[in-house]
């Protein structure tokens, strides 16, 4: 007698994409409202967008329950750094331990593509990009979700990343002016709204620097 | 289901609630689901209550699998009781138990064994409304209406059209009645037995069910593949 199989997914997609572009003393990081099921849009006004520490931010889509999740577990584990180190963590610091998180569920992965962005420990802007299991990397920007495959040629092209094959290894951070990054993203999420069905709605934009954090909203197509 | 040896766990329903639509108003939140059990294509059970008051300020409208509505109501239960048992004036609000269902739906999808229902939870306290949903893998999200199942694709268009910030009473339940008449001519599953309870910061009220009225004299049912052979 063959083993019976579940005929359900524990996994579902929904939807949205995510952007972060780090900069010389800032970091901008944003992402859609939009959550999605199938050809279904269940809310129009959900944030990927969690704030983990004073100098880190994440953005995650994929499958909402394995976000929320994965958000819980990082604020919790940050949490006890807190207590045992009486400091908050930093960046890079937040950027290994999401990446050994989402390793600890290497044969049943959070589906979950995060962009963690933020300030390092010398107030320059970081961006860290990653995988569903936590293979990772440190850029100047990335985009991931439904509209990555969108956003990351255009903001290749804008953003003139040197070669990864010069040595020694160039500093992808741009050069552009916090307020040109900002209006870069708003660009780049009106676009990828036209063609991506999963984004859409509002876009929620973070931007971290040396004077804090702000938030800006702006909408987007609602098709 | 699968034999003996293997952890037993859930493949599929048996009796079946179908959708839930919620709403927020100006008081506070009304629900709307019919009170039909389907057991397969069968309509089985005509009187099950598929909404249930939690607590001083919640209610949960629950659809999907009914055995597994009546163990999240145990469950439910229990944490209620200990909630009053600390005797310490507070009480667990409409946030606190969405999120305790969404822990627990969460948890038993990681184990393969969900509890195959979709959930919506609203609620009222210290003035702020709440409503939400959270489904057998784990999704879950609030906002100023939500439906699950059937509702999704029919209810929730009407809502988004003809939702506004301060509805009466009257409109909202006006409103709720215009999704769930259009729910009981498309799915096949719905019965013309409505519940409707609202919640305020008063308290929760259901009341009777009630039928809706019904039209089938247009002239398309009548002869429907007209100008289009073989279509439905």
């Amino acid at each position: 007698m063959t083993k019976q199989h579940a005929n359900w997914s524990p996994y579902d997609n929904n939807g949205g994409s995510c952007v972060a572009i780090a900069g010389a003393d800032y970091c901008v990081i944003a992402a859609d409202t939009r959550m999605s099921t199938g050809y279904n849009i269940l809310t129009r006004d959900y944030s990927k967008i969690s704030q983990l520490t004073d100098k880190s931010v994440m953005a995650s889509s994929g499958f909402q329950a394995d976000v929320k999740a994965l958000q819980k577990v990082l604020s919790a584990r940050h949490l006890i750094y807190q207590h045992q180190h009486n400091k908050q963590m930093s960046c890079p610091a937040m950027a290994q331990l999401l990446s050994n998180t989402l390793y600890y569920k290497r044969f049943f992965p959070y589906y979950a593509f995060n962009v963690l962005g933020g300030l390092d420990n010398e107030g320059k802007g970081c961006v860290f990009t990653y995988d569903a299991v936590g293979s990772y990397e440190r850029v100047g920007y990335s985009a991931q979700g439904s509209g990555s495959t969108l956003i990351m040629p255009f903001l290749d092209n804008q953003l003139k990343s040197p070669s990864p094959l010069l040595l020694p290894a160039k500093d992808a951070v741009t050069p552009l002016s916090e307020t040109e990054a900002v209006d870069l993203v708003k660009t780049v999420f009106a676009s990828a709204t036209e063609r991506d069905i999963y984004t859409g709605d509002k876009l929620e934009i973070v931007i971290l620097n040396a004077s804090g954090i702000r938030r800006e909203y702006m909408d987007l197509r609602r098709d | 289901m699968a034999t003996v040896g293997e952890t037993q766990r859930t493949l599929y329903p048996y009796v079946t609630g179908s959708s839930v639509v919620a709403i927020k108003y100006k008081d506070g939140i009304l629900m709307a689901a019919d009170m039909g059990g389907s057991y397969g294509s069968t309509l089985r059970y005509k009187s099950v209550e598929r909404i249930k008051p939690i607590g001083k300020h919640s209610l949960l409208g629950a659809s999907g699998e009914i055995s597994d509505f009546q163990e999240i109501l145990r469950y439910l239960d229990e944490l209620i009781l200990y909630d009053n048992m600390w005797d310490d004036g507070n009480s667990l609000g409409p946030k606190e138990v969405h999120n305790y269902l969404t822990r627990v739906m969460y948890n038993r999808r990681n184990k393969f064994n969900p509890l195959w229902n979709a959930l919506v939870l609203g609620g009222v306290k210290n003035g702020e409304k709440y409503l939400g949903m959270v489904n057998m893998i784990g999704i879950n999200f609030e906002d100023n209406h939500v439906a699950t199942g059937l509702g999704n694709h029919l209810a929730r268009p009407i809502l988004r059209e003809e939702w506004h910030e301060s509805l009466t009473f009257e409109e909202g339940v006006k409103l709720l009645e215009k999704c769930m008449r259009v729910l009981l001519y498309r799915d096949r599953s719905a019965v013309n037995k409505i519940q409707i309870s609202k919640i305020t910061e008063e308290g929760a009220t259901l009341f009777p069910p009630f039928s809706l009225k019904t039209y089938w004299e247009f002239s398309a049912f009548k002869n429907p593949t007209v100008g289009a052979e073989g279509s439905w």
